[in-house]
């Protein structure tokens, strides 16, 4: 068992829109290719070539149909870790590997005390950690903990590689303990909400939930053009006696 | 490392005695500042044909990361899922060695490595012997090619009128239905304002072109409130977030877009004054059934198409701006005869019952109701909601403006329009929507990209008829124009086409990309000749990019009875083990994308936006690992040793020795004018013309390898008729005149087509083509079923079936990259939940899909967002077994299918027998989605795997693909 340092007053963590989330799978690639060589190095692929080809990714993709009929719609659903508040995969770890930084609330996997026993993976209710076989230890988001502080970034890319990535604006990252901040804003304008909060692990990260759709089901025809026409010769009449007018180049 | 049979050991014991909290005091400490690079350099994406810019971290000589580029006009710092996993692209096992030569029977595999020296002496001596004999026994084709305007320069050269890239199964009806009617194009040549517009409509828009921008847009739209309407039978990608889904039937779109245009004329929201000013709408058509001008422009005396002036009642040349020009009524001309407006034979079609909302329900599956209110939203934003924005700017005519109104609705369109026979038409239908809402380069519209708007259509047409193909000579001019009547096409005298892929024939007329699709057949059943060499580069042609795969590996291995083969020699040019090198006989392996240099041309397709002419270069940003040479390098090589004229100085020395590079830096098209348009002049200054600059490429490298010319304020819209941009437009080269470019309502050229199947002019189609010519050359666009539902049993076939492009993979290359795999590497057949219901089918039950020439089996998924008439599966995923250097049994091979099997190359014979291809009749371009299909529940002793399944293919020597895959480990800061 691992334990919790006291609650930190900044929680970085992502602000994932579902309204714009095309499913392009960039910040999934984009995720895989920074983390691969780095504090997590490396992401290892099994079989990559083969029958079988599975490796470690620290952010899933995934579609959803919601519903049925004429109101269904397609749901992309991008999943990583939620840097929970309470995370039982830290609590639940024998050798203190997971651990949450006290200074932002990051949850991560120290690599040289990890011993892969996969408790953590069992424990994390959100399926958001992933055991590498190469490796033999656990691998798992990281916010980019090596981006967002280096310092031989530039400013602006000091984000997580699949927040720079999103090519729809998906993804947002910042403070969530913070409320001025312009990802607390954006929670509150768009009613951002937890995932499974009925478990009770507080996670960090929230989700924009989808938009009302604007179609036939949500926007009845407008009166004045509900009654169809009839159309036969008297609509041509109307329309030239409509359009033979002084038309000025 | 970590040993992890070690940890394992540790385990038991350490879990035991942890009965206590494991502090937490001390963290770890952590190197938060690890510099990923040693270097970062940019260059220029090439994971599909967004063409983004990157930026590739370098960090020990490898790869250690790439990006977007933040200041990069096309993807302004994001990056796709396919772009982010070029690492994997870079290094996969796939890739070509050496050359080689084919030392097996053709499709056996079997191949030797050989120098360069005598891979290139051997394709010098083979294309050398055609050149002197007959040039047009060279069949050169390029697939995803991103440098046609070398490639087909090149041919050109040569001598050849065989050259084409992909665009014949890609998009040509489409670039040619836009072109002919406003001078410019959906797909990357032009866009929606996105910063404007209110209203936007997606027609089968793909994920492969401008792919990031268009993703961009979305979420920016939907962040202010735009509506988003997608027209298409699958809810996937885009369409799942669109505000409104039509899941129409495939095909008719264009029915839906009539019934859209009907609404508009009935509810008189059409913006004449825009019609007047900018379009053919008020130009004269002359009516004299029989005769052989009906149905032309009347002219005046200087040939000027004519109008009726209300303020005088007087005829008048159609480009005056002092009179006001007549829209509809009848008018007489000079000589008697009668001649009405093309706005009049546009509303006569148009408000026709068969355009009726109502009427389109049944065939589109989208309700009367539906595209009424759609119709009633477009008008609200078009006429009530106007953008207008404060720009000076100078008409046409000279007149200035202190503003510039739109209309923001915008539109855009890609293959659900192009992948049917009827996607010329229905592409047109669209631009008259656009037209006929005044939404045409205007504020929140649809805007041109550079080098777009040109004359509709474009001046220059094609060459390669008999009189310019001669032994030994260049061709007088480049391959791919634009037809304006029958006087334009590329035959003998007795109507034989000239080219091996019948384009600018009777077949395909208005062929403005050729039809790399027909090579292969063509050119193996002799029809109109046999070739000698077919030179292919980067295109799957014995598999994913072929229809009807089947016979196409018989065409390209048949023989003739003295066991020679009918298409004698074969060269191919890839990077990677694709499906197509175990069918050539020499094959010239190609660099990544990360070791070349490349132009990203004005001259061919460029990285513009609607405000700025752009371009861009690549540059090897890591040097190869192996024997490859980049195709365009070798191609220029070929040219010297071959002795062209454009590669060859006076003196027999290479003219561009420093190849690729030294080509782009050097080759100048037209005087001053060379393939990139920035730093030219020899004091690197100009713009768009100039000198040769010897440090272009530096300066490209410099500025993160592209050029932006951001274009005046004053400039960037109505670019069609703004004398401004104009005048820039020709002093930049991209136009020959400062003419206003007019859009064409009513397409002349197809109406002469049609007067020569009537039997008028010196050129007329032979009997049997007489009907299609007649039918299909209407010069207003219009709607008709796509052809393989009309010439079979569509009872028999009731689904269609098509293909979506996944957004993370780029048609067959995505398989052999290790991480896009892992996201998909098995595709299913999509149907909805309904109609498998009816059909007794249950997710994940396996099926026979059956065409009328097949059958493939596949595994079924269900879903809700596809129309119950439509199935579908992702483009592409299925492999043959032994390629792309992965393992025989992956999924891609054992579960992975194509439809390409279902699908028929050449139509079913009518008329006497001829077959066309299963192609648009206008432009030849190929009908993907035409296709109907039954679907059944497979045994239960056959549901296991996909078929058909063709022999393993022999990997080519040095594929060999690892276990286990740790990329970065040798990164990882100290721990190495």
């Amino acid at each position: 068992m691992t334990s919790l340092p006291a609650p930190s007053a900044k929680k970085l963590g992502l602000v994932i829109d579902l309204d714009t989330c095309v499913g392009c799978q960039a910040c999934a690639t984009s995720c895989k290719e920074w983390n691969t060589s780095g504090y997590s190095a490396p992401l290892s692929d099994h079989d990559p070539y083969g029958a079988d080809p599975h490796g470690a990714w620290l952010n899933r993709i995934h579609a959803y149909d919601v519903g049925e009929g004429a109101t269904s719609r397609t749901v992309h659903f991008p999943r990583s870790c939620l840097h929970c508040e309470t995370p039982a995969c830290v609590t639940v770890c024998p050798t203190g590997a997971s651990y949450k930084r006290a200074e932002d609330g990051i949850v991560l996997v120290n690599p040289d005390t990890c011993i892969g026993c996969k408790l953590c993976s069992w424990a994390c209710p959100y399926g958001a950690r992933e055991y590498d076989y190469a490796d033999g230890v656990m691998k798992k988001c990281t916010l980019c903990v090596d981006r967002i502080y280096n310092e031989t970034l530039d400013p602006q890319d000091r984000v997580p590689a699949c927040v720079k990535a999103c090519p729809t604006g998906a993804r947002h990252f910042g403070d969530l303990g913070d409320e001025s901040s312009a990802v607390s804003q954006l929670v509150k304008a768009r009613e951002g909400y937890d995932l499974m909060p009925e478990m009770g692990y507080k996670p960090v990260n929230k989700y924009l939930p989808p938009r009302p759709r604007r179609d036939a089901a949500t926007t009845p025809s407008t009166p004045s053009t509900a009654a169809p026409v009839k159309t036969d010769g008297s609509a041509t009449e109307k329309l030239f006696a409509w359009a033979d007018k002084l038309l000025s180049r | 490392m970590q040993n992890p049979v070690e940890k394992t050991a540790a385990t038991a014991q350490t879990v035991a005695s942890a009965t206590h909290p494991v502090a937490a005091a001390a963290e770890p400490h952590i190197d938060l500042s690890v510099s990923p690079a040693d270097e970062i350099k940019t260059t220029t994406c090439y994971m599909c044909a967004c063409r983004c810019g990157i930026k590739v971290y370098l960090k020990n000589g490898k790869v250690r990361y790439i990006e977007g580029n933040r200041d990069h006009p096309v993807n302004k710092g994001v990056l796709c899922g396919k772009g982010s996993a070029g690492i994997m692209q870079h290094y996969a096992p796939s890739r070509l060695r050496n050359p080689l030569l084919r030392v097996g029977e053709r499709g056996s595999g079997e191949f030797k490595e050989i120098s360069w020296d005598e891979a290139l002496g051997l394709a010098t001596t083979w294309l050398g012997d055609v050149r002197k004999d007959d040039p047009k026994k060279l069949a050169f084709f390029t697939g995803r090619d991103q440098s046609q305007s070398l490639t087909g320069w090149w041919a050109m050269q040569y001598g050849t009128p065989n050259f084409a890239a992909h665009g014949g199964f890609c998009s040509v009806n489409m670039a040619a239905g836009g072109l002919y009617t406003f001078g410019g194009s959906f797909w990357e040549f032009g866009e929606p304002d996105w910063e404007h517009t209110k209203y936007f409509l997606l027609f089968g828009v793909a994920e492969d072109h401008g792919s990031n921008p268009i993703k961009t847009a979305l979420g920016k739209l939907k962040g202010r409130g735009a509506k988003v309407v997608s027209i298409n039978p699958v809810r996937t990608g885009y369409n799942a977030i669109a505000d409104e889904w039509l899941g129409i039937k495939p095909g008719t779109d264009g029915l839906l877009v009539g019934a859209l245009i009907h609404e508009m004329l009935r509810t008189e929201n059409v913006d004449l004054e825009y019609l007047v000013r900018y379009t053919n709408a008020p130009w004269l058509v002359i009516r004299d059934p029989g005769s052989p001008d009906d149905g032309l422009f009347a002219r005046d005396a200087d040939g000027k198409p004519i109008v009726f002036d209300k303020r005088t009642n007087e005829l008048a040349a159609g480009s005056r701006i002092d009179i006001s020009p007549a829209v509809v009524g009848e008018f007489t001309l000079a000589d008697g005869r009668k001649a009405v407006p093309v706005f009049r034979l546009i509303a006569e079609r148009y408000l026709g019952n068969e355009y009726a909302p109502d009427a389109v329900a049944k065939e589109t599956g989208v309700p009367g109701d539906t595209i009424r209110r759609i119709a009633a939203e477009i008008a609200d934003v078009a006429f009530k909601q106007t953008v207008t924005l404060p720009l000076k700017w100078t008409d046409w005519a000279g007149r200035e403006h202190d503003s510039i109104t739109g209309r923001p609705v915008s539109m855009h369109a890609m293959r659900g329009i192009s992948a049917h026979s009827n996607g010329f038409h229905t592409c047109r239908l669209i631009h008259i929507l656009q037209i006929l809402l005044g939404t045409i380069d205007v504020p929140g519209g649809f805007r041109y990209k550079a080098p777009f708007p040109r004359p509709a259509p474009p001046p220059n047409k094609p060459v390669g008829k008999p009189s310019q193909i001669a032994a030994g000579k260049p061709l007088p001019g480049m391959h791919l124009g634009f037809v304006a009547g029958p006087e334009d096409l590329l035959m003998e005298a007795d109507g034989t086409p000239t080219r091996i892929d019948k384009a600018y024939s009777w077949d395909a007329p208005i062929a403005a990309h050729g039809l790399m699709h027909m090579v292969i057949t063509n050119a193996a059943l002799a029809d109109p000749y046999p070739v000698d060499v077919l030179f292919l580069y980067m295109a799957n042609m014995s598999w994913n990019s072929s229809m009807n795969i089947g016979a196409t590996l018989n065409y390209l291995t048949a023989k003739h009875d003295d066991g020679t083969y009918k298409i004698p020699k074969i060269i191919y040019s890839d990077a990677y083990a694709s499906e197509m090198v175990a069918y050539a006989d020499l094959i010239l392996p190609d660099t990544t994308y990360l070791e070349r240099y490349d132009c990203i041309s004005m001259l061919d397709r460029p990285i513009s936006d609607a405000d700025a002419p752009a371009d861009a270069i690549r540059h090897p940003v890591v040097k190869p690992d192996r024997n490859v040479r980049g195709f365009q390098d070798v191609l220029i090589d070929l040219g010297s040793r071959l002795k062209l004229p454009g590669f060859t100085k006076e003196d027999g020395t290479a003219r561009y020795p420093g190849g690729y590079p030294d080509y782009i830096v050097n080759h100048e098209r037209s005087p001053g004018i060379g393939p990139l348009i920035g730093w030219r002049g020899e004091d690197g200054n100009s713009f768009g013309v100039g000198k040769p600059n010897p440090k272009q490429l530096e300066r490209y490298i410099a500025n993160g390898s592209f050029h932006v010319h951001h274009l005046e304020p004053g400039h960037r819209y109505m670019k069609h008729a703004n004398k401004g941009y104009l005048e820039f437009a020709k002093a930049s080269g991209f136009v020959g005149s400062t003419d206003p470019i007019i859009f064409q309502l009513y397409s002349e050229p197809l109406q002469k087509f049609r007067l020569a199947a009537r039997g008028h002019g010196p050129i007329q189609p032979p009997a049997q083509h007489k009907q299609r010519i007649e039918r299909f050359f209407d010069p207003l666009p219009f709607w008709y079923p796509p052809f393989e539902g009309t010439m079979i049993d569509d009872r028999a076939f009731p689904m269609h079936a098509i293909t979506q492009r996944p957004m993370h993979m780029y048609h067959s290359w995505g398989s052999q990259n290790a991480w896009l795999r892992q996201i998909t590497n098995a595709n299913r057949l999509y149907m909805s939940r309904t109609r498998a219901a009816l059909l007794g089918i249950e997710d994940d039950d396996w099926v026979w899909i059956s065409s009328h020439i097949g059958r493939v089996k596949a595994q079924v998924k269900l879903m809700e967002g596809v129309n119950d008439d439509t199935v579908w599966t992702w483009n592409a995923i299925g492999k043959r077994s032994g390629t792309w250097g992965l393992d025989k049994d992956a999924p891609e091979a054992t579960q992975g299918f194509l439809l390409n099997h279902l699908i028929a190359e050449l139509l079913p014979p009518r008329d006497g027998g001829y077959r066309y291809s299963n192609s648009d009749p206008v432009t030849g371009q190929a009908a993907w989605y035409d296709l109907r299909v039954k679907i059944e529940k497979a045994p239960a002793g056959e549901a296991h795997e996909t078929w058909p399944r063709f022999e393993p293919l022999k990997s080519p020597p040095g594929v060999s693909a690892p276990s286990t895959l740790s990329y970065g480990r040798e990164f990882k800061g100290g721990k190495a």
